[in-house]
């Protein structure tokens, strides 16, 4: 595909995606090159040495991001993304990882030492361990915070609210109040295929399911009651398939040329 | 540790033991909510372990329940001395995931604009800097140059900071033309002669080179292991622009130097943000000669609205416009890591989109967040004062670090 957007352009991605799955080998779970990225997944175990291998055999020497991803519905529910950056070759690729709740991915900090407070936001916010970083404490959510809140099942709301109490002389935590309820918008067009009950429509109750389905095939199934397709069978003559259908009317004989002109 | 009685560096009888202060989380040099929790040998730091976070806001959770359009302005408050520029990463995001083409006005618009934001993020780091370290005057006349900057982005967008001014597939509107003369009447009257006195004040101070030389120092090999990007990285000697060597809308046809550091000290990222001013003013100078005449955004009606008089006349563009402002556009499927060079370094967005018309997942790469973890190897063995210096060298800003 033609690349139209201006973002900004790397060495060509040519043959760097063969080579490095065939570099990795086995530790290669699946990769992919779409919208001009090379998105490589590897096995959990191996983590680390594909890091290492694509560190220090094939020039990605900085890692520029941790990013965790959630995907409720699947058995390894978490993603965890590295963006590793080549200076020398000028190339981004991105090295994916999948794991569970309890699984712990081992950790990179033996590799990059700034990876560590990229694992403790991926702990901090999906709850995903990291096996062997040494200092895997929250990060940006509040001292003494439970939960994980970038999982997809967690509230936007949060569970918790914090304000300083006049009578306590301190910041006390309460339940989650809101005044007004969280309007979360669906733009969905529900006649573009949205299989969910459309707001208002929860009391409807469904039409209970025929137990043979009606149709209207044969000239007796008029669709009307058994009375009606009674009357219709009997009405009906037998289909004669040797008499010709009758042909078109012959045309009307031709008017008279109006007059082109009033005068 | 404690030193025995015997070992005490005193005269007598009492005996030293380390401090632990905390720095922050409200200090004034902090440059926000930076709480350092401190371990001192008398004055000399022992270990620094920065708490972050207590500006966190959930924004890349707030980005997935909004559409693409919506979570836009999200990145104006990420960082909020440089608005613009984390915009740039986001809208080129959604752009490559979309394969759309931008026409080439608004490239020219967008790359002015971000140039124009960093010139107004140095001179708010430039300025603090050198407060940090003892100099007053300077920041207030820096601070005319960038109240200069936020007039122009109000005439652009009609606000001062929160523009939300680039959109995916352009820009949201076309600039008058006095607004282009008179930004490039400024770099020559005001800029150049504000920019040069205040400086003149500073780089060759020797006060302010006592604080600042030989301080934090970060070598090659360092800054990259700890994924330093921006004058950090150039600040340790290593020639790597995210303009220059993967460039994005039209920096590949601009002619400007990155200047680089020898030392890899404060000052030397002092003074590459001080040189990267002047060539982001030549930057602005060559867009405002060479910007084409044309649309400023995408003619895809699937994704950018249309024009409000086309809509007040076309049935088809009020459809349109009523369909992108409710629903929105669909983004295709996929993933794309798109980072850009912003003021203080490599401003990332991995974008995971699942087809809808809302991110499934917004991933944003702070600059600070590499910078600020480095504290602790870049600041060990110096005085205490000397923390401040480091951290007006790293450029930090909270918005973006906490997100």
């Amino acid at each position: 595909m033609a690349v139209l957007h201006s973002a900004p352009r790397w060495t060509s991605n040519e043959g760097v995606h063969d080579a490095l799955v065939a570099a990795l080998g086995d530790m290669v779970v699946s990769s992919k090159e779409e919208h001009g990225e090379i998105v490589i997944e590897v096995a959990r175990e191996s983590a680390e040495d594909a890091l290492r291998s694509l560190r220090d055999n094939h020039e990605y020497q900085q890692l520029m991001d941790i990013a965790g991803v959630d995907y409720p519905s699947r058995v390894n529910r978490f993603e965890v993304c590295y963006c590793l950056l080549s200076l020398t070759k000028n190339h981004r690729i991105v090295v994916k990882v999948s794991t569970d709740e309890a699984t712990p991915v081992p950790t990179v900090t033996t590799l990059w030492p700034n990876a560590g407070w990229y694992e403790r936001e991926v702990y901090d916010m999906f709850g995903v361990l990291f096996a062997g970083n040494p200092d895997l404490r929250r990060i940006l959510t509040d001292y003494g915070f439970q939960g994980h809140p970038f999982r997809k099942d967690f509230p936007l709301t949060g569970y918790v609210e914090l304000r300083y109490s006049e009578e306590d002389k301190r910041v006390v935590y309460e339940p989650v109040q809101l005044a007004q309820d969280l309007r979360q918008f669906d733009f969905m067009s529900p006649w573009e295929g949205a299989d969910y009950v459309l707001p208002g429509d929860e009391k409807a109750t469904p039409a209970p399911a025929a137990a043979t389905p009606k149709t209207t095939e044969k000239p007796a199934d008029t669709g009307a009651g058994a009375k009606a397709n009674a009357e219709a069978a009997k009405a009906t003559p037998p289909a004669d398939s040797t008499k010709d259908a009758p042909a078109a009317p012959a045309p009307t004989e031709s008017r008279p040329d109006k007059k082109e002109d009033g005068k | 540790m404690t030193l025995q009685l015997e070992q005490s560096p005193t005269t007598g009888d009492e005996v030293i033991s380390n401090y632990t202060i905390n720095f922050g989380p409200q200090h004034p040099a902090a440059h926000g909510v930076l709480r350092m929790v401190m371990e001192l040998d008398g004055e000399i730091i022992e270990r620094v372990d920065p708490h972050v976070g207590l500006l966190h806001r959930g924004t890349e959770k707030l980005i997935e329940h909004k559409t693409y359009l919506q979570a836009l302005p999200y990145f104006d408050r990420l960082d909020y001395c440089s608005p613009l520029a984390m915009e740039h990463s986001y809208v080129l995001a959604v752009e490559k995931l979309l394969n759309i083409e931008v026409p080439l006005r608004a490239q020219y618009l967008r790359v002015l604009f971000a140039e124009l934001t960093r010139i107004c993020n140095h001179m708010l780091n430039l300025g603090s800097h050198v407060m940090d370290v003892g100099a007053m005057t300077p920041n207030l006349w820096m601070f005319e140059i960038r109240e200069d900057c936020l007039n122009f982005f109000e005439r652009a967008s009609g606000a001062r900071m929160h523009a939300a001014w680039f959109r995916p597939g352009g820009v949201h509107q076309d600039v008058p033309l006095k607004l282009l003369a008179d930004i490039a009447d400024w770099i020559d009257t005001r800029l150049h002669p504000l920019f040069n006195d205040a400086m003149s004040l500073v780089v060759d101070n020797r006060i302010f080179k006592q604080r600042n030389v030989d301080i934090g120092i970060v070598s090659k090999e360092d800054a990259v292991r700890w994924g330093f990007s921006g004058p950090m990285i150039r600040g340790s000697g290593i020639a790597w622009d995210l303009r220059k060597s993967q460039p994005y809308d039209v920096y590949d046809r601009m002619d400007f130097a990155v200047p680089v550091g020898t030392n890899g000290d404060c000052y030397d990222r002092f003074m590459v943000r001080v040189e990267e001013v002047r060539q982001s003013a030549r930057i602005i100078q060559q867009c405002i000669a060479d910007m084409p005449e044309g649309p400023i955004a995408s003619t895809d009606r699937k994704v950018v609205p249309p024009k409000r008089a086309e809509m007040k006349q076309s049935m088809e563009a009020l459809i349109h416009h009523f369909k992108l402002y409710t629903e929105g556009f669909h983004v295709p499927a996929g993933e794309v890591y798109v980072a850009t060079e912003s003021p203080k370094g490599e401003f990332g967005v991995y974008l995971v989109s699942d087809g809808s018309n809302k991110p499934y997942r917004c991933k944003i790469r702070p600059t600070a967040f590499s910078h600020l973890q480095a504290m602790d190897f870049m600041s060990v063995g110096h005085m205490l004062p000397d923390v401040t210096a480091i951290i007006g060298a790293i450029d930090v800003v909270f918005g973006e670090c906490d997100r």
